[in-house]
């Protein structure tokens, strides 16, 4: 089967002479759930930009399905719906003709624009207020408008920027599931986020870029499997000896009812929980430190710096 | 896309610039119709009365045409300017440049656009006009052609100089420094044969001088200037503003980064 994107050698070196991509490559398989991530400034929006034609490429190939953006662009775009980083609709214009008019420029008859709009609308919650000006919406609502706006002409491949950035817990989480439905309808997904248990929740496949490089391109079951630590922070009934220790693990007392073990791969946390059980210590919870992704992105930026 | 679709997408962004200039019809159409009242009751009426005739008319029958040509010239240039710089500006230009749409139908959407709100316009003016003096078309093939030639053409320019801005700064800087200028300089107010020879020469650069005579040809039937040329040097200038907005939109400077 074709891949959904295929990126080759990309560079881009901008007219100040800064190099955003250094000849970067990676493949999009059908139907993925595809996360990129990388700090600020790596290169994942000039990624995006030259993937859907706002930035101009200095080098390499980027084929979307089957077309080759060299040769026919205006095939690969059919495939493509983006979801920008920043708002880039019309203020002025109302949230309805906003997504008919993505539609017109599809080439969409207006009147099948206008029965996906609302069928999108709808189903991401905007459909009453579909006739009131986009910059009345909050800013969970312009998101999901620029999702809207993304699918009318239904693309095969949808890529997100940052789609969740500002949002609340409950409307990220809602946008989750809209994305797992259309992507389990069939289309391929592309996401950027700075959350990573967003990236963790939704993705299958995981491209890290740093500096303009990919420094890892793999399953995220893989990336996960290689995590060689996890710190777990463990929550005490009753208050914690001052001396706490575990043999063999580092930990830490944080205040009287909790403390922070590490856990390094070959470990077992039942020998944890043994050991303080044996100085009279019952856990009543358990959590990760930090997201385990972010901990393995984190020592993967940090290792490239 | 195929011609199908790409009409389609021609008439989105056709639909998308009119329902944009009727919406603050307040202030593309009205400001059009209350100043040139205002141009036929001072210049033609009042001063007008004292001129006595020019090229054979009536002061007022001899500026009338000039009048609706300098909206129509106004209007076409500022109704793209100012849509394309504002999509520009907030970034909407995107939700183009990301679809399939050929640039010679961005081109042509935003362009008929700007054409259309000039004729609007020059509707409204010409029945001012009627409520000053009695308007009797010589050629209506001639005004009829003059008025689309010359919307296109300064539609296309006010396409250039969105594409060029940085600012809504930018986008009045041409219109009063260069297009105003040239309006009045290109023989609204007057005959090129009041002018000594040396500037009535310097005239013929100004690209006003044939669209506002070939249309004066066109509503009276007088023209300081033979129609062929006039037509010629708008069809030119028509050209070369169409050629650089396609190598604008095709290079996509200024647009992409």
């Amino acid at each position: 089967m074709i891949p959904a994107l295929t990126i080759e050698n990309l560079s881009k070196v901008y007219g100040n002479g800064f190099e955003a991509l250094k000849g970067i490559s990676l493949t999009v398989q059908q139907g993925d759930f595809y996360a990129l991530l990388g700090p600020n400034g790596a290169g994942k929006s000039t990624t995006i930009g030259i993937i859907c034609s706002l930035v101009s490429k200095s080098g390499g190939r980027v084929q979307v399905f089957d077309a080759d953006i060299d040769t026919d662009f205006p095939a690969a775009k059919k495939y493509i719906g983006i979801v920008p980083q920043e708002f880039n609709f019309n203020m002025f214009e109302t949230v309805l003709d906003i997504v008919v008019n993505q539609g017109g420029y599809y080439g969409m008859p207006v009147e099948l624009s206008r029965q996906r709009a609302e069928k999108y609308l709808r189903e991401l919650g905007l459909w009453e207020k579909r006739k009131v000006a986009s910059r009345t919406l909050s800013g969970g609502m312009k998101r999901r408008l620029m999702i809207a706006r993304a699918l009318v002409h239904e693309p095969s491949l949808l890529i997100l920027d940052e789609p969740t950035a500002g949002v609340d817990i409950e409307m990220r989480r809602s946008m989750w599931d809209f994305l797992k439905q259309i992507n389990a309808a069939g289309t391929t997904i592309i996401l950027t986020t700075h959350y990573l248990e967003e990236a963790e929740a939704l993705c299958r496949h995981i491209g890290i870029i740093n500096h303009g490089e990919i420094v890892e391109n793999t399953s995220m079951r893989e990336l996960l499997r290689r995590l060689h630590r996890e710190v777990f922070i463990l929550d005490s009934e009753s208050e914690l000896p001052a001396d706490i220790s575990v043999a063999e693990f580092t930990c830490r007392r944080l205040d009287d009812h909790s403390m922070e073990v590490e856990v390094q791969k070959g470990q077992h946390i039942n020998d944890v929980f043994a050991a303080l059980d044996a100085q009279g210590v019952r856990v009543s919870s358990m959590r990760n430190r930090a997201n385990r992704l972010e901990e393995m992105f984190v020592n993967l930026v940090e290792g490239a710096a | 896309m195929n011609a199908s679709e790409q009409f389609n997408a021609f008439m989105t962004i056709l639909r998308k610039e009119v329902k944009r200039y009727l919406r603050i019809w307040t202030q593309t159409l009205l400001p059009s119709a209350i100043t040139m009242s205002l141009y036929f009751v001072i210049f033609g009426s009042l001063i007008g009365s004292r001129i006595g005739e020019m090229g054979g008319f009536t002061y007022m029958q001899f500026v009338v045409p000039g009048l609706i040509m300098m909206a129509i010239v106004t209007n076409s240039y500022s109704n793209v300017v100012s849509s394309f710089f504002g999509s520009k500006f907030n970034h909407s230009v995107e939700e183009l440049l990301v679809s399939p749409t050929p640039n010679y139908v961005i081109l042509m959407g935003y362009v008929v656009g700007g054409v259309s709100r000039g004729l609007l316009v020059a509707i409204v003016v010409t029945l001012v006009s009627m409520f000053f003096t009695d308007l009797h078309i010589h050629s209506y093939l001639v005004v009829l052609s003059v008025v689309l030639m010359t919307s296109i053409l300064f539609a296309l320019a006010g396409f250039i100089n969105a594409v060029y801005a940085n600012s809504f700064d930018d986008i009045s800087i041409i219109p009063t420094f260069v297009l105003t200028p040239l309006i009045y300089l290109g023989g609204v107010f007057y005959s090129m044969d009041l002018l000594p020879d040396f500037w009535a020469g310097v005239s013929k650069l100004n690209p006003l001088v044939y669209v506002v005579n070939a249309f004066r040809y066109g509503v009276l039937g007088v023209s300081d200037v033979s129609l062929p040329i006039a037509f010629g040097m708008i069809a030119l200038f028509t050209v070369i503003a169409f050629s650089y907005s396609m190598h604008l939109l095709n290079s996509g400077k200024r647009l992409r980064q």
